[in-house]
């Protein structure tokens, strides 16, 4: 690892209207190292990556790269300097082959053809170099998000990038996929790539980071060696409080337990073709039933179902006492039945309307457009919601695109929560967002569940799933496999046991 | 200043740019307006009663395009409904009635409506996309009107209390702006003191999210292509009580994209979501006025278009942020620091 810094960015400062989303922040990257970059939503690590990549050009400040100032006008001016990146969401072209991807922009020519037969050739050899093997032939969208990320990774790295961010790139991936990440990342640093991570996921971080900047409210906290940083140190610095430690919502299970009368959903044989094998389920009132799975096991399918977001073509669902008949989103949710969707950019919010629009949605929408939620009231509510889910900044009038994750994702629980639903469904509420607001977000749940509501929860990770969940539905392969009801089995081995051995089963 | 203002701000600007163009080439007297015979008139006030039939159609246009649809049904809609009043009127034997004309009117603004309703259905109902579900009765829609002219420009009688629609006036304003003005006031109500109208930019600004929020998408999609053909309905009864006849193949040709030009001026995205009645109402006088500079300021009328083209090309360039930025950038306050030089020459080195 060579002393002399590959990057080095000192006092940058960055203001959006109003907002100062960078202050005087320092960072230093070296040849050879993987280093993270931490700090909540809307700390600034995206504004720094997004200075870096020349996509916002700081409003102070100067960058170095390779010891000599350079300012970039463009993400290609970046690029062609030798600094890639790859973002959460993948920035590719579904309809295009693997291969097309791989090389869009740099094909391999013979005179004004594009030659595929080599395109091809060398996009099979890439993809063996990083370990995974695809038909380079095939649309990218024939893959799965994941090995669309490793696609993007591919190409990344192919770009002869100097410098490497990596921002979210796992947080759509399953346990395995990350791994072959982060062997390839292990693998570029190795080679002299200086890599920079940015990761909620602070296991991964641990594993892989030599060092790590942390911001908070767009300012430099500090960087250390990870060595030198223990973990409650660094949720410490990340969150400016005293660790707000997750284990703190562990929640008095026992007291939910409600000696029930009829469950509140009873789902028999439930199932569509093509997405998820017939189910039975119940989730009483009070309770909250956690759906725990790999990527690709069909929790989200699962939860759609009952939702109403998809249709089922067999089984049955009774909700409250009755037989849901004509099942789809706007059924369900004057049945009581509120549906937070995996994804809040595409399928929650609209990104243009505010703060407050976004959360009078589902109120407005079961009230028909003529009768409007008078002002007075929906202001009222909106302060509400927005104070007592500390949702920053708190501004109803705001466009919620402008939002950072965390808070977005506040809001779509904010429209819901107004509705007073019979059962909320959360489909991997803290994805992609920082640990404060996962905190909140969790705390939530255990508190609305306190005051009877049923709570489907879906997430990837299962110690959350663990931490929150009265009982556990275990899927594989697009099958519910089992539920995990006692409270010694509330327990991450226990969940991957069942995962396990449900394949037998099947 | 807010969004909305923000929004407005650039089509005042050209307005006002183009009023002032018009007041220095013919005088004070383009923007005063007279009375004659108690009835307002002067150059301004006779631009605002040509434009009604563009700004109503522009209006239902709005909503449509809010909803991240398009109709291109509208000219031929409007030559529906004129069709329909005047052979009606024609085709009784006292063309003074005045419930002959109410009737008339009433049938022709109920079978623009039942239209409007059928590309809406077509759209929400059957998925068809927009711009083609519209095409259809933009090319069917015409040999509809001919079908009912029997292929002749039936001409109203000029006794007809039915030409009062296009030339009358009432407490001197003429009846075409009072139906725009009052039809304007109608739909900004109805949009915005209901829900109606942050329901449409939701549909429009994100439709799968309206939908898991259990917003009835395509009831409202219809209802919006319904006020649609309404509007245009109602467009082509002023044309046609103006000229006192109707054209089926010539009234309201080309007016679809006149209307569209007159939205995208007043700052609604092409894209759906956001909208801006008030903001099309600019963009359609700014579309009325530019035809009369054009003759103000001694060019040929042949002008016409390529002058259009170009304010066109004015507004959105000024309504594109990365333009606005790139002009001024030379009037930015640069940081105190020497600015370092562009990586691409630090590369070329």
């Amino acid at each position: 690892m060579s002393d002399d810094p590959i990057v080095q960015m000192t006092g940058i400062r960055k203001d959006f209207t109003g907002v100062r989303a960078l202050d005087g922040v320092d960072f230093t990257l070296r040849p050879g190292e993987i280093h993270a970059v931490m700090g909540e939503n809307g700390a600034g690590k995206s504004t720094l990556i997004k200075v870096l990549t020349g996509v916002h050009a700081p409003d102070a400040g100067e960058i170095l790269l390779e010891g000599r100032p350079v300012r970039f006008h463009s993400p290609g001016g970046a690029q062609a300097a030798g600094i890639s990146t790859v973002y959460q969401e993948v920035n590719l072209t579904d309809n295009l082959s693997v291969a097309e991807n791989l090389f869009a922009g740099r094909e391999p020519r013979r005179g004004p053809f594009i030659d595929f037969r080599a395109m091809r050739r060398k996009a099979r050899a890439l993809l063996a170099e990083i370990g995974i093997d695809l038909n380079v032939a095939a649309p990218l969208s024939a893959y799965s998000i994941a090995m669309q990320q490793l696609v993007a990774i591919a190409r990344a790295v192919d770009i002869e990038a100097k410098v490497l961010i990596l921002d979210e790139p796992t947080s759509s991936l399953d346990r395995d996929e990350v791994e072959v990440l982060l062997g390839v990342m292990r693998r570029l640093a190795e080679g002299g790539t200086a890599l920079v991570f940015i990761s909620h996921f602070l296991d991964q971080v641990y594993e892989i980071a030599d060092r790590m900047t942390v911001l908070r409210n767009g300012a430099l906290v500090g960087s250390w060696a990870t060595a030198d940083l223990p973990q409650g140190e660094l949720i410490g610095h990340m969150l400016g409080r005293e660790a707000a430690t997750l284990e703190q919502i562990e929640r008095d299970a026992s007291a939910h337990r409600v000696a029930d009368e009829e469950p509140l959903v009873r789902a028999e044989g439930l199932g569509r073709k093509g997405s998820i094998a017939p189910y039975d389920l119940t989730i009483r009132r009070g309770e909250v039933v956690g759906l725990a799975g790999l990527l690709g096991s069909g929790r989200t399918e699962t939860a759609r179902l009952i939702a109403g977001a998809d249709r089922a073509d067999a089984g049955s669902l009774v909700f409250d006492g009755a037989p849901a008949g004509r099942h789809n989103p706007r059924t369900a949710a004057a049945r009581g039945i509120a549906f937070c969707p995996e994804n809040r950019k595409t399928e929650g919010l609209v990104g243009d309307l505010s703060v407050a629009e976004n959360m009078i949605l589902a109120m407005q929408a079961s009230r028909g457009w003529a009768r409007s939620v008078p002002a007075a009231r929906r202001d009222r509510l909106v302060a509400e919601f927005i104070e007592k889910l500390d949702i920053r900044p708190a501004d109803p009038a705001m466009p919620v695109k402008n939002l950072s994750g965390g808070n977005q994702q506040k809001v779509l629980l904010a429209r819901w929560m107004l509705v007073e639903p019979k059962l909320l469904i959360l489909d991997e509420p803290t994805r992609g967002i920082d640990v404060g607001a996962k905190a909140d977000i969790q705390r939530l749940v255990a508190e609305l569940s306190g005051g009877g509501m049923a709570v489907l929860f879906v997430s990837a990770e299962l110690d959350e799933v663990t931490r929150l969940s009265d009982r556990i539905a275990v899927l594989r392969d697009r099958a519910l496999v089992a539920v995990l009801e006692s409270e010694a089995d509330m327990t991450t081995d226990r969940i991957v046991d069942a995962i396990v051995s449900g394949g037998h089963r099947a | 200043m807010n969004a909305y203002t923000k929004r407005l701000m650039w089509p005042v600007i050209i307005l006002v740019a183009l009023v002032a163009v018009n007041i220095a080439a013919t005088g004070i007297d383009f923007i005063v307006p007279s009375v004659h015979d108690g009835r307002l008139g002067g150059a301004f006030v006779n631009i605002l009663r040509r434009s009604a039939p563009l700004l109503l159609i522009s209006l239902g246009m709005t909503l449509v395009i809010a909803t991240k649809g398009i109709d291109l049904s509208v000219g031929a809609v409007y030559a529906i409904g004129a069709a329909i009043a005047c052979q009606m009127i024609i085709d009784a034997p006292d063309q003074t009635s005045a419930g002959l004309v109410a009737a008339a009117v009433a049938l022709a603004l109920a079978v623009t409506a039942v239209i409007g309703a059928w590309n809406g259905v077509m759209v929400a109902r059957f998925g068809i996309q927009p711009i083609v579900a519209t095409l259809i009765l933009m090319i069917a829609g015409r040999g509809i009107a001919q079908l009912v002219t029997g292929g002749q420009i039936p001409k109203v009688q000029d006794a007809s209390p039915f030409t009062g629609i296009g030339r009358g006036s009432l407490w001197t304003i003429p009846i075409p702006i009072w139906i725009a003005v009052l039809t304007l006031v109608a739909l900004a109500l109805l949009t915005r003191r209901t829900a109606l109208g942050m329901l449409l930019e939701s549909v429009g600004g994100n439709p799968e999210a309206s939908r898991l929020a259990g917003i009835r998408a395509k009831g409202i999609t219809v209802l919006v292509y319904l006020v649609c053909g309404l509007c245009a309905g109602l467009a082509g009864l002023i044309g046609a009580a103006n000229l006192g006849s109707a054209d089926a193949n010539n009234g309201g040709l080309w007016i679809e994209l006149d209307a569209i030009l007159a939205v995208v001026i007043g700052g609604t995205a092409l894209l759906g979501g956001r909208f801006f009645l008030l903001g099309t109402t600019i963009g359609v006088v700014i579309i009325g006025t530019l035809e009369d500079t054009i003759i103000n300021v001694g060019l040929s009328s042949q002008w016409q278009f390529t002058a259009k083209a170009i304010v066109v090309f004015a507004v959105a360039l000024l309504q594109s942020p990365e333009f606005r930025a790139w002009v001024l950038k030379p009037f930015k306050r640069r940081p105190a620091a020497p600015a370092p030089a562009p990586a691409e020459e630090v590369l070329a080195k």
